[in-house]
């Protein structure tokens, strides 16, 4: 499980409330080492979720945004049943994705 | 800012008296701040990362037997998780010693999946290693249950005796033991708040939380791991990982925390 | 000076008290602790077991009675802390604030750990604001001792004052026995000079602590 990723995505009143853990190392490419030299920059550059197909949260992430990062949103149109996926890429090519459905 | 009297004694009292009230309303505002701030972790807790994976190498054959852990007794019957974590440390009769979640963790490592010590343990406190998702599994299945390491068995008795003699042993360049620290109400290191391990409320509150993932250090930190930590910065050596001064120490921990509903993995600056 | 060590006592007898504190050590269970934590710090060289886990008289009594020594063993730990302060070779107790500054906000030096390894040249300070509310401008400050905020322009800088204040981070159980306070200059975590400097950053007028 190289990257995990949690995704849980509720009804709540008229709009769906999304949360997404993902398990990434996101290193900034600024940090040194125990022996002072540079740990290469590694980190998520875009994120990408959908409903039911339908992109509805497009995102550039840079490193500043932390280790093991927590995405939270909300969205109107949405209903139980429905499709979330979530979609990385991130810095050296490597890409995570992860899918569940709306309770 | 500080009134200046005539008596130097009632002068020097109303002086802290003010500094402590002054200090209060500066606290006030900063701990809100500090409460505002944890309560954005606690929603997205890292931590839940590491259960996942734990849960998966809990029931992934592994080692030299390739097993499972599945059969493993942590205190309540093999394989009986729930429950289990609250109720460590424990005396265990196959090992004929007083064992915490970790040793017992290795101790099944080692028996069912045919590790040795040193396979078991490698890299234990490195972000992501295989004992934190462990750990931190075992512990999310305790979520709800009260604290409740028995002190029924002699060696039991011995190890809460030990381990409270410890956390009030003083020693090294800053004359530090755990109580420097930990014995007194309300205080704070900077702006980290302290646990009073004597006042059986703030212990509690405190233990019911651990492990927790570590914000400053990406990772989630064990019992064990934690209580390394404090031996550095007592300027001690380090106890080894899983002798018994740690378990030792848990034990009175424990048993000072008795009856809290825990609530780990939690999460910390 | 008297009223001064009065009030410290004071002050620290009752912050020492807040809590309710188990009965003191039985003997045996010291002893049986001693054996575990020897067994249990395999990794230790015996410089670093006799220079940071063997105990002196003062930590000895401390730990058996939980800070809280009986009059007899209290006035013994004063006596002998009080009889081997050692003062800076000019004589100087109000050395330089701006270096007293510095000193209280360090909090690295002396570790020795394996798994988060010191390097040995970190430097050390009094890390004076881990316990101490200090400069009013400084919001990150701990509460486990009281505020010494404004601490010069209560107590001056007389001679008396500055001796007192010296005496107190040299070993500040010379006033207070068994307090948590490390004990810097009779532990030699301090130099005498660092301690006039720390002095100097408490009392001067143009410290921040007395701004």
């Amino acid at each position: 499980m190289a990257n995990p990723m949690k995704i849980r995505a509720r009804v709540d009143g008229d709009v769906v409330q999304v949360r997404v853990l993902i398990g990434h190392v996101m290193e900034t490419g600024l940090r040194k080492d125990a022996e002072g030299k540079l740990i290469p920059a590694h980190y998520i550059q875009l994120i990408d979720v959908t409903y039911d197909g339908r992109s509805i949260l497009s995102a550039q992430w840079g490193p500043a945004v932390s280790r093991n990062p927590y995405l939270a949103f909300k969205f109107r149109g949405g209903a139980k049943g429905g499709k979330i996926r979530v979609a990385w890429i991130d810095s050296t090519g490597q890409t995570g994705s992860g899918e569940t459905a709306v309770e | 800012m500080i009134a200046k009297r005539r008596h130097a004694a009632a002068w020097a009292a109303l002086a802290l008296a003010a500094g402590l009230r002054l200090c209060a309303a500066a606290d006030d505002h900063t701990l809100q701040e500090i409460q505002k701030y944890r309560q954005m972790l606690q929603e997205g807790n890292p931590a839940e990362l590491s259960e996942l994976r734990g849960e998966e190498l809990w029931t992934s054959p592994r080692g030299p037997n390739n097993a499972t852990l599945e059969r493993c007794d942590l205190g309540l019957g093999p394989g009986q998780l729930k429950g289990a974590y609250a109720r460590l440390p424990r005396y265990f009769e196959d090992a004929g010693k007083v064992q915490d979640a970790e040793s017992r963790l290795v101790h099944c490592m080692m028996t069912i999946q045919g590790m040795t010590r040193e396979q078991a343990t490698r890299d234990w406190y490195r972000a992501s290693s295989d004992i934190e998702a462990l750990i931190t599994y075992l512990a999310a299945e305790s979520k709800g249950e009260k604290i409740d390491a028995p002190l029924s068995h002699p060696e039991e008795a011995r190890m809460y005796s030990t381990g409270r003699e410890l956390f009030f042993r003083r020693s090294g360049p800053l004359d530090f033991g755990c109580s420097s620290c930990h014995s007194l109400e309300g205080r704070r290191i900077r702006l980290q708040e302290l646990p009073d391990f004597i006042e059986r409320r703030s212990a509690e509150r405190f233990m019911a939380q651990w492990p927790a993932y570590r914000v400053s250090q990406g990772a989630v930190w064990t019992m064990e791991r934690r209580l390394i930590d404090c031996f550095r910065q007592m300027r001690w050596p380090e106890p080894d990982y899983l002798s018994d001064a740690i378990v030792a120490l848990e034990v009175y921990l424990q048993r000072q925390a008795r009856g809290a509903v825990m609530e780990a993995p939690g999460i910390k600056r | 000076m008297h009223l001064a060590i009065g009030l410290w006592s004071a002050v620290g007898a009752a912050l020492v008290g807040c809590t309710a504190v188990p009965a003191s050590a039985d003997d045996a269970a010291a002893r049986l602790a001693e054996q575990v934590l020897r067994k249990s710090l395999s990794g230790a060289t015996s410089e670093q077991w006799n220079t940071r886990v063997k105990q002196d008289a003062t930590q000895a009594a401390c730990s058996k009675f939980r800070n809280q020594p009986p009059p007899q063993i209290a006035a013994e730990i004063a006596s002998r802390a009080r009889s081997a302060v050692r003062y800076p070779q000019n004589a100087v107790l109000i050395g330089d604030w701006r270096a007293g500054e510095q000193l209280a906000s360090i909090g690295t030096g002396g570790q020795i750990s394996s798994l988060n390894p010191e390097a040995p040249s970190t430097p050390r300070g009094g890390n004076c604001y881990a316990c101490h509310m200090l400069a009013p401008t400084e919001v990150a400050a701990g509460t486990l001792g009281p505020s010494l905020t404004g601490y010069g322009k209560r107590y001056g800088t007389s001679t008396d004052a500055a001796k007192t204040l010296y005496q107190k981070i040299y070993n500040a159980q010379a006033f207070v026995p068994c307090s948590v306070m490390p004990r810097f200059g009779h532990n030699g975590w301090l130099t005498p000079g660092q301690i006039a400097d720390l002095v100097a950053f408490l009392l001067d007028p143009e410290s921040p602590v007395n701004k």
